[in-house]
């Protein structure tokens, strides 16, 4: 027989990102996987499968992604806290049923670890050009949260946060890693059990004929129920009430589609989380996320060494974009660096806000390496000169 | 409906009787009650209801058999029966007075 | 003249039915003569015939007319996506199995753009009853051929006539791997809802197809009458033949249709198979005190 587990696995370890995200979904309260093999992301089902069975959890790889999507919005809606994990062609096909999460406001998260794309691409190099389709990808107005992680200790500890994000908000969160984040092996330290917080979704405990599955609290957030718990609940896609019946008229869709959007944006300083460093005296910012955070890191201690006014924002969130932080840093700065594994994803919302106040700068590929320190420094200096660029001249240069 | 003989246990059976209820506003005058009804005592009315549709009624001093068929069939949940000595039970009146 | 009746209006006696329907939502938006009304009524009856419990009883359904019945039916119902039901049915039941979960969609939601969850559904014998209603067409869309259009049939996208051959849909549940086949036709309500309530109480994936009249697009684009006049097409063509070969099932325009239960095997529903396995190769978890297999997987 073989040896059961425990489902917080305490201590240290020297494991990928991939299998981190997965421990911290089990940490996290996790019992419920239904996925779809795709490279990079295939070591977080793996892990999956042969861990929830130890914690009385259910794995099940379904046929597609499509249908990966909706088991665990079904899983969600039965009482589980439930996960996916996917890569860039995966993620297109859970668009639509992402919708259907955020509509249905299901609490469940979703691990893209990125890879070149567009289409089949680079599937075994990194790339972090999902960024825009993390915030656009399903069809109409709607507000998420995602994430980003630069290294294995990271995919655990963001793990855990994105469903503790989700449960409070009633919104699916996207662990937005990539290649090189859930390929690496590094040291994990794995907290003992009552020292990682976890945070369970409001629930309706009150008679059924008091219950409105859609009626919000002042958070923005309504209380939910499980199927089978007697409150006979009835959930669309379509707009509805606060009944949770169809209500086919643009002013129930108004009130409706602000709430889900207001939900995340007017809680945006309980949800983003962000790193600064060397901002008070800092005439370069240099604004990145994920893996490109991690590079920056180092740029950025070059750029101090070389005596510039370097200064470092992480976006550990990147959505909801932190508008408002971009907006006072950028009154106070000369310009932006953006590096990011991509053509110019992220460096756009920064330029946005930064409303020409700062210029910005993007040090992009078109995906399949990371972006390197010295390339990073290149751009502080370039910036720092008071050189101006295109922010998407990159992508058609030579 | 029309048997060729007097069953034999006639006598000692009770045919269930049931009071119609017709939802009338519900209706959209489909016609699969009056057309499948077994004992043939349904059919359409003269009357409008509020959506325009012909809407079912009893024949004139018909009898229901209570066998609900055209409470399963109805497309619109708009007519049913229900057996008149419960009914009866239920609101206390004699049997007699539950039906029209 | 209308029923008089000896106790005044207001005390009119509830719809039999009524405990089990959303009746604040009627009147419903099928059309007159629609199959799907007479065949949420069988579902009713079925789901009182099998004495489950309301509140542990679950329909997932998609989208298009039969998708709809999800949002008259008083215990807990999802309206998802098109052809997606069946996952979702799926994530409801591996993570509560004592849910009795049902589906209700129709053909095209469920074979054609959900035929791939369908095929998987029937294999992996998911514990849940996938009612069907076939009406052959694309009727919420306004009248499109789909995977069960008869050849020749005309539909908005089969202009000159459907050419292509459809879905025997036993054929398709019994190849794939369902437990229970059977199909009736919105006529056979009695026959539909004892279908049900068997479906119900069967462990595994039970499929039932349900042939339904759609008189606003497939009857009239097809000048087969009303809903009436389906309803004895019904009644004069339907033969009941129970343990009939799936294989031979088929319907072609104006045939016969053969009605009636053709497969019922025993075969161990998935979550059984899933328990089993980790009862022979995990411990007991030390932490919780026997769990029946019945109980709540996992639950925040």
């Amino acid at each position: 027989m073989r040896e059961r587990r425990p489902r917080v696995l305490t201590g240290e370890h020297f494991m990928n990102g991939d299998i981190a995200a997965a421990e911290g979904a089990l940490a996290a309260g996790c019992t419920f996987f239904g996925g779809y093999p795709i490279t990079p992301a295939t070591e977080v089902a793996e892990r999956m499968a042969e861990r929830l069975p130890e914690v009385g959890g259910v794995y099940i790889q379904m046929e597609d992604e499509l249908a990966s999507m909706n088991a665990i919005l079904g899983a969600s809606w039965a009482g589980a806290k439930s996960m996916s994990s996917t890569s860039g062609p995966g993620f297109s096909l859970m668009m639509e049923n992402f919708g259907l999460g955020v509509m249905l406001e299901t609490p469940c998260v979703l691990v893209n670890v990125q890879r070149g794309g567009p289409s089949t691409g680079l599937p075994t190099l990194t790339g972090q050009a999902d960024m825009m389709q993390a915030r656009w990808g399903s069809h109409g107005d709607y507000e998420i949260i995602a994430l980003c992680p630069a290294s294995p200790q990271d995919c655990f500890d963001l793990t855990v946060t994105a469903f503790n994000l989700s449960e409070k908000y009633r919104v699916p969160v996207l662990l937005m890693s990539d290649e090189v984040s859930g390929h690496m092996m590094e040291r994990v330290v794995i907290p003992p059990e009552d020292e990682i917080e976890v945070i369970d979704r409001k629930k309706f405990t009150g008679p059924r004929e008091e219950y409105l599955p859609y009626k919000a609290d002042d958070d923005l957030v309504p209380p939910m129920v499980a199927a089978g718990d007697g409150y006979r609940i009835h959930t669309t896609g379509l707009t509805h009430d606060e009944r949770g019946y169809p209500a086919m008229s643009a002013e129930a869709h108004d009130v409706l589609v602000r709430r889900l959007c207001n939900k995340i944006l007017h809680n945006i300083d309980d949800i983003a989380i962000l790193e600064e460093h060397y901002l008070d005296d800092a005439e370069v910012v240099v604004v990145s996320y994920g893996i490109s955070a991690r590079i920056s890191y180092r740029a950025v201690e070059l750029a101090r060494e070389a005596g510039i006014k370097c200064g470092m924002l992480r976006l550990v969130t990147v959505w909801p974009f932190p508008e408002q932080r971009i907006r006072e840093i950028a009154g106070n700065i000369n310009a932006f660096v953006v590096p990011e594994i991509n053509l110019g994803q992220v460096v756009l919302e920064v330029e946005r806000c930064a409303g020409g106040k700062a210029e910005t700068h993007l040090v992009g590929n078109a995906g399949g390496h990371v972006i390197l320190p010295t390339e990073i420094l290149e751009a502080v200096k370039s910036a720092a000169s008071g050189a101006r660029q295109e922010v998407r001249e990159p992508a058609y240069a030579d | 409906m029309d048997l060729w003989r007097r069953p034999l246990d006639a006598d000692k059976v009770d045919v269930p009787r049931g009071q119609v209820f017709i939802v009338a506003d519900r209706c959209k005058g489909c016609g699969f009650c009056t057309d499948f009804c077994p004992t043939d005592i349904l059919e359409m009315s003269e009357e409008f209801n509020v959506k325009g549709y012909h809407y079912p009624a009893v024949v004139e001093g018909a009898e229901c058999v209570n066998c609900k068929l055209c409470e399963l069939l109805c497309p619109e949940f708009s007519i049913y029966s229900l057996d008149i000595v419960e009914l009866a039970r239920a609101r206390e009146l004699p049997v007699a007075e539950v039906r029209a | 003249m209308p029923t008089e009746l000896a106790v005044p209006e207001e005390v009119y006696p509830d719809h039999p039915m009524s405990g089990m329907l959303r009746e604040d939502r009627f009147p419903h938006i099928w059309c007159p003569g629609c199959g799907l009304g007479t065949t949420l009524s069988g579902f009713v009856a079925g789901l009182k015939e099998a004495k489950v419990d309301p509140d542990k009883t679950c329909v997932v359904s998609g989208i298009g007319c039969a998708g709809r019945v999800a949002g008259y039916l008083a215990i807990d119902s999802f309206h998802t996506t098109h052809g997606r039901a069946l996952p979702f049915a799926t994530g409801l039941k591996l993570a509560r199995p004592e849910l009795t979960v049902t589906v209700f969609s129709g053909d095209g939601d469920l074979t054609a753009i959900g035929g791939n969850h369908f095929i998987h559904a029937a294999r992996r014998n998911i514990d849940m009853t996938v009612i069907c209603s076939n009406n052959f067409i694309y009727g919420m869309t306004g009248g499109q051929g789909g995977p069960t259009t008869p050849t020749s049939a005309h539909s908005t996208t089969t202009p000159y006539g459907c050419f292509e051959h459809p879905f025997s849909l036993p054929h398709l549940a019994a190849a794939s791997g369902a437990s229970y086949v059977a199909r009736w036709t919105s006529l056979h309500v009695r026959r539909l809802s004892k279908a049900i309530a068997e479906a119900i109480a069967k462990p595994g994936f039970s499929f039932v197809e349900i042939i339904s009249p759609c008189p606003t697009v497939y009857l009239r684009r097809n000048k087969l009458g009303d809903g009436l006049a389906m309803m004895n097409y019904f009644k004069e063509k339907s033969v009941i033949s129970h343990g009939a070969d799936p294989a031979d099932v088929g319907i072609s325009f104006g045939s016969e249709i053969k009605v009636g239960k053709f497969v019922d095997i025993d075969r161990a529903p998935h979550h059984v198979l899933m328990q089993e396995q980790l009862a022979d190769i995990l411990p007991p978890d030390a932490e919780s005190t026997d769990v029946p297999e019945d109980e709540v997987i996992a639950q925040v």
